[in-house]
């Protein structure tokens, strides 16, 4: 293959100069563009994950307010894996709070955060545990995914009251829940992330109900 | 370059799938390679996400081959195909939800995949645009062959499944793809951790190797028996 002479302005530096340029110039545009073409479209898909992730935790026949807009933010929890404030998300029927939702974070699981989505009703029970995003090792850990195993609907039902302390831990411990073969410390990082989230609730039950009625009075 | 006549597309279909492949002749593109193949599922995701990224970024690239100069050729490849990788991934989040919430793992894996920027330097760069989109179509057939290939390799040892949730991936008329080839199976855990991807791998790579090796020792053959006479004279030589 021969090289065609290249003209000599091509030699110079500003030509490399204004290409790079030109180039990062149209690049970013494009990417601009896109951002603002799909932007609103990532937000709506976003909103139907969160809110079908909402309806696995709490039965959707218990409620009838718009629950992954109807929130409250408790700013120093107790109890929970970080000191980050949670968002609460709030069923209601016929004004009257049936259940809370929020996020429990197992930060002691295998490989990385394990986040899982608690649904409680009012008095203390679970409606419902989902982990919505973890990297466990795939064919052993990640039997906490429901779409894998169904050892975390062992949880629905389960309260503070039905269940004492001691039995929060998995078989191995000595407690009430299967660990998976060759997979002890994924169930035993979810038990404890669900246990404590529980606790958190127990503990800030008072300061949830004082302020979703001070939502629904500024409305 | 020489026009794009049905000889040469056919070198390059064989260029791709075989004797250039991405992954068994190249070895290029192990990061994303290994990282993904623990299901024959997951390649296929990977690789139909790389096709098009890579068809893309030959277009690209070949379309501004002639006022590039080779100074600054590698920042603007890569600016390209970073912003082409950003793209994909922000449109397939925003249309193609479900899509994007399997293999959207992967998407941003591309950008690691060297082989993308090893096309557009070797080929894209100096041959016409229907070439270079050809090139990216066959360089990503034969590179979702290996995915594939390592991915049930691994999936059928590992877990005793083949294609285990495809219909995530393809919907739900594929379905049929999901096959248990072993009941009961007990696991193989090694060949779904990544020390198995290498395993696979170096089994595959080897294959290929012993492939080639017959396949050149019976073309040899056959030419050794026509130049028999020529073959008397090297050897009075």
């Amino acid at each position: 293959m021969t090289v065609p002479e290249t003209p000599s302005y091509r030699k110079r530096i500003g030509y490399h100069t204004g290409l790079l340029g030109l180039f990062a110039f149209f690049a970013s545009t494009a990417l601009m563009i896109s951002y603002l073409e799909t932007k609103d479209d990532i937000k709506l898909r976003g909103e139907e994950d969160l809110k079908s992730t909402l309806e696995k935790v709490i039965p959707i026949d218990l409620y009838d307010n718009n629950i992954a807009t109807d929130t409250i933010t408790i700013n120093l929890p107790t109890n929970l894996a970080n000191k980050d404030p949670v968002k609460i998300f709030l069923a209601r029927k016929k004004n009257k709070i049936v259940a809370v939702s929020f996020q429990s974070n197992a930060p002691d699981g295998y490989s990385g955060l394990i986040v899982i989505m608690l649904g409680i009703s009012i008095d203390g029970q679970l409606l419902g545990v989902r982990v919505i995003s973890h990297s466990e090792t795939p064919g052993l850990g990640d039997k906490v995914e429901v779409k894998k195993n169904n050892w975390i609907l062992k949880f629905t039902g389960l309260s503070l009251n039905n269940t004492p302390s001691s039995d929060w831990k998995v078989k191995k411990d000595g407690g009430e829940f299967d660990q998976f073969t060759g997979a002890t410390i994924t169930p035993r990082a979810v038990v404890k992330a669900v246990k404590r989230g529980l606790d958190f609730y127990t503990i800030h039950k008072n300061e949830i109900l004082e302020q979703s009625n001070l939502v629904q009075v500024i409305k | 370059m020489t026009s794009l006549t049905l000889e040469r597309v056919k070198t390059m279909f064989r260029d791709g799938i075989w004797d250039n492949n991405i992954v068994l002749s190249q070895v290029l593109a192990l990061c994303p390679l290994l990282a993904v193949t623990s299901t024959a599922t997951n390649g296929l995701g990977m690789g139909l996400a790389t096709l098009v990224v890579l068809i893309l970024s030959n277009l690209s690239i070949s379309l501004i081959r002639d006022f590039v100069t080779p100074e600054i050729r590698i920042p603007i490849f890569v600016l390209i195909i970073a912003a082409i990788v950003t793209i994909v991934d922000m449109s397939m989040n925003a249309w193609l939800h479900e899509l994007h919430k399997v293999l959207g793992l992967f998407i941003p894996l591309i950008v690691t995949n060297c082989a993308i920027l090893g096309r557009a330097e070797s080929f894209a760069s100096k041959n016409s645009i229907r070439a270079s989109i050809l090139d990216g179509l066959f360089m990503g057939l034969g590179f979702i062959m290996i995915l594939v290939v390592l991915g049930a390799f691994r999936e059928i040892i590992g877990s005793g499944t083949l294609f285990a949730n495809a219909s995530l991936l393809l919907g739900d008329s594929f379905s049929f793809l999901e096959l248990t080839l072993i009941q009961d199976y007990r696991g193989f855990l090694v060949m779904i951790l990544p020390p198995g991807g290498f395993i696979a791998l170096g089994l595959i790579l080897a294959g290929k190797r012993i492939m080639d090796r017959q396949s050149a020792k019976s073309k040899a053959n056959i030419t050794a028996e026509i130049d028999k006479p020529s073959d008397f004279q090297t050897a009075s030589n």
